[in-house]
């Protein structure tokens, strides 16, 4: 069995989000420190909000303001931080029921050690030094002991949810939520195969061994038999041009100038076309039962373009269960 | 009137760490092949397939239509796709069957957790506003359950161990699990949840036949009939649930006829210890029944397979005759979040 290739794959996204009335009251509330709930129509006050009560599936908007101190419903000692947690040291997860909420918030809590958390402590939000309107506004909880102590917006840790417009200079209408994950992607058995042949400027397909069919590239197995492939047959290095079209837009960061002929190929002992570009001919006099053959370049992975043979041209009852 | 569903066959993968050498296709086809030979059917014999599994556990978009090659998709088949594990798959498949529209179908789900980290994978089905951006991975919400668990009085850490010791000592007999006999209870992973409480993280697959009627006692000696099947979701904030409790679970059991005899076997999709300790009172399963004589999710966790594998698994148990009726539960999201419960009998011997 041919060595397993490995490489490794990022995927990053900048997730763009719309925010609703309610979730954008909540984050811009955060970025000028005040803590803003949702109360539904039996009278519970929900912190974080949500526009329709997980309950009734009523939709509610009466926004209410509840303090920054409160309760750690449940914890979570996490020894070993993760990338993207809102702490590089270790910290407790924590549920927390903020005075004047009946639900309880997500974050992370800052103390020492396992020993100094626990269900039932009082903990109040340590705000983050640059806000933006996001749930990292709050840089994490904090023990709290001083009762009746003033917030540093001027508001006491009231435990009687006030009415609250929800209404703020420059709302917050959407948040941009990064996103990244690594993998190590692998090819498999297969398609491994068939990359490390083309190292070696030569391209294998599989044959299925119940209909016969040549696929390449192979993934090993056979989507009209949905049997396993296994014998390796080595195709090309000629083929014929079994469909095309002509690209008249240069794409972004491509270095081929337009137009250029895109081309379903059929390398000769194939049942299945490949794509590829064609080049070394006007691109309106390519034609389908062009015959043509890769042109490598130093150093890739795979052909740069497929040029003309000089053969005649393939007939059209030879590939024509190709197209 | 109600047709009779039932699972005819079922075959897994050997669960492991890694399994870089094989595309998902090539890891899933085995077991395709599998179900299809017990049942001596052949592609062109299933009316109606379905699958699940993930494209951020593949890092790869639609990375589902590259499994269809191995079921031969070629004449055009009847076919859909869920983005979850393969139990939710089942649950359509049985409704295509209740419809009349199809007689036989084939239901597979895989995953592979190898290429990628599972813990921060599964962040990315949490809510995106209010707790995606914190990064919560997998168990630490789960530890956060155990210890509101541990503080009701519900449980304690030796008896979540306990849990563990029984799950690995159990697959014992299972050739396919990924963990098996003694294992280490080992550190904490996040308090109060230890090593021995979480599941391994692996690679797998799994197939399941389902037919109706006369076509299902064709194809199986002793079919497991599909008595109910229910599945529900509790609101997404973690805050607004008792996570100590799942009412979800108790009212999918419920809407599929679990309560209405005693089952024998009951095969727990419960990723960390904490969660069987939660479900068993939900689902008011006292020590009369065997729970997770495979071993269950502490012992293999093929993310998206292992759902289907507990459905299998106790269809299996049917086949073989050692159960007569037997509760099987899948689960997704979050501290047990959606559930879903079927019911399965042999006939009477």
């Amino acid at each position: 069995m041919p060595e397993v290739l490995q490489a490794p794959l990022v995927l990053e996204f900048p997730f763009t989000r719309s925010l609703g009335p309610v979730q954008s009251a909540f984050l811009t509330g955060l970025r000028e420190r005040v803590v803003l709930g949702v109360r539904t129509r039996d009278g519970r006050t929900l912190v974080p909000p949500v526009e329709y009560d997980p309950v009734t599936a009523e939709e509610i908007g009466e926004l209410v303001e509840v303090a920054a101190t409160g309760t750690v419903t449940t914890w979570a000692w996490n020894h070993e931080p993760r990338r993207g947690q809102p702490l590089d040291t270790p910290f407790a997860w924590v549920l927390v029921r903020l005075d004047g909420a009946d639900t309880a918030l997500l974050h992370v809590l800052d103390v020492p050690g396992p020993d100094s958390v626990h269900s039932g402590m009082r903990v109040r939000i340590r705000w983050a030094g640059e806000r933006t309107g996001a749930i990292t506004d709050i840089a994490c909880f904090e023990p709290y002991d001083g009762a009746g102590e003033r917030q540093d917006t001027g508001r006491t840790g009231a435990t009687e949810a006030a009415v609250h417009s929800g209404e703020f200079e420059n709302m917050v209408t959407g948040i941009v939520a990064p996103a990244r994950l690594d993998y190590t992607y692998s090819p498999g058995r297969a398609q491994s195969a068939y990359i490390g042949a083309l190292s070696e400027r030569r391209t294998v397909g599989e044959r299925c061994p119940s209909c016969r069919k040549v696929y390449v590239p192979p993934r090993g197995a056979c989507p009209t038999c949905g049997v396993a492939t296994s014998e390796q047959v080595e195709v090309g290095p000629r083929g014929t041009v079994t469909t095309y079209c002509i690209v008249n837009i240069k794409a972004k960061n491509l270095d081929i100038e337009v137009p250029y002929v895109y081309a379903h190929i059929a390398l000769d002992g194939a049942d299945l076309a490949l794509h590829g570009r064609i080049a070394g001919i006007p691109y309106d006099r390519v034609r389908m039962g062009l015959r043509v053959e890769p042109v490598w370049k130093e150093g890739a992975r795979h052909p740069d373009h497929y040029r003309p043979t000089g053969e005649p041209d393939a007939e059209y009852d030879t590939y024509k269960e190709l197209l | 009137m109600t047709r009779e569903i039932a699972v005819v066959a079922f075959a897994q993968t050997d669960h492991r760490r890694t399994s870089a050498e094989l595309s998902e296709v090539e890891m899933l086809m085995p077991v395709l092949h599998e179900v299809l030979d017990e049942t001596g059917l052949k592609t062109a014999d299933i009316d109606f397939t379905c699958s699940g599994s993930s494209d951020y556990l593949a890092g790869r978009a639609f990375s589902f239509t590259l499994a269809l090659d191995g079921v031969g998709a070629w004449p055009p088949i009847s076919e859909s796709h869920v983005e979850m594990d393969g139990a939710w798959a089942l649950y359509e498949a049985w409704t295509k069957l209740l419809t009349g529209e199809a007689d036989t179908a084939l239901v597979y789900s895989y995953g592979k957790s190898s290429p990628g980290s599972v813990r921060d994978v599964l962040t990315r089905q949490l809510d995106p506003y209010y707790v995606a951006p914190l990064w919560p991975d997998a168990v630490s919400l789960a530890a956060l359950q155990a210890q509101a668990l541990i503080d009701g009085g519900v449980t304690d850490e030796p008896a979540l161990a306990a849990v563990g010791a029984r799950s690995r000592s159990d697959a014992g007999a299972n050739s396919h699990a990924q963990l098996r006999g003694s294992v280490p209870q080992g550190e904490y992973a996040v308090r109060p949840l230890r090593t021995g409480d979480c599941p391994p993280v692996g690679d797998g697959a799994a197939a399941v036949i389902l037919a109706a009627g006369e076509r299902a006692r064709s194809l199986c000696a002793r079919p497991a009939w599909i008595r109910g099947i229910d599945h529900r979701i509790e609101a997404h904030g973690l805050g607004v649930r008792d996570l100590t409790d799942s009412p979800s679970a108790r009212l999918a059991a419920e809407r599929a006829g679990a309560f209405e005899r005693p089952v024998d076997t009951a095969e727990l999709h419960a990723p960390f210890s904490s969660q069987e300790v939660v479900l068993r009172r939900a689902l008011r399963l006292d020590d009369s029944v065997r729970v997770n004589p495979s071993g269950g999710a502490l012992a293999a966790n093929p993310v998206m397979a292992a759902g289907l594998i507990r459905i299998g698994e106790a269809a299996a148990g049917i086949h073989r005759g050692e159960s007569d009726r037997a509760l099987a539960h899948a689960t997704s999201g979050p501290c047990l979040q959606q559930n879903l419960v079927a019911v399965l009998e042999g006939d009477p011997r």
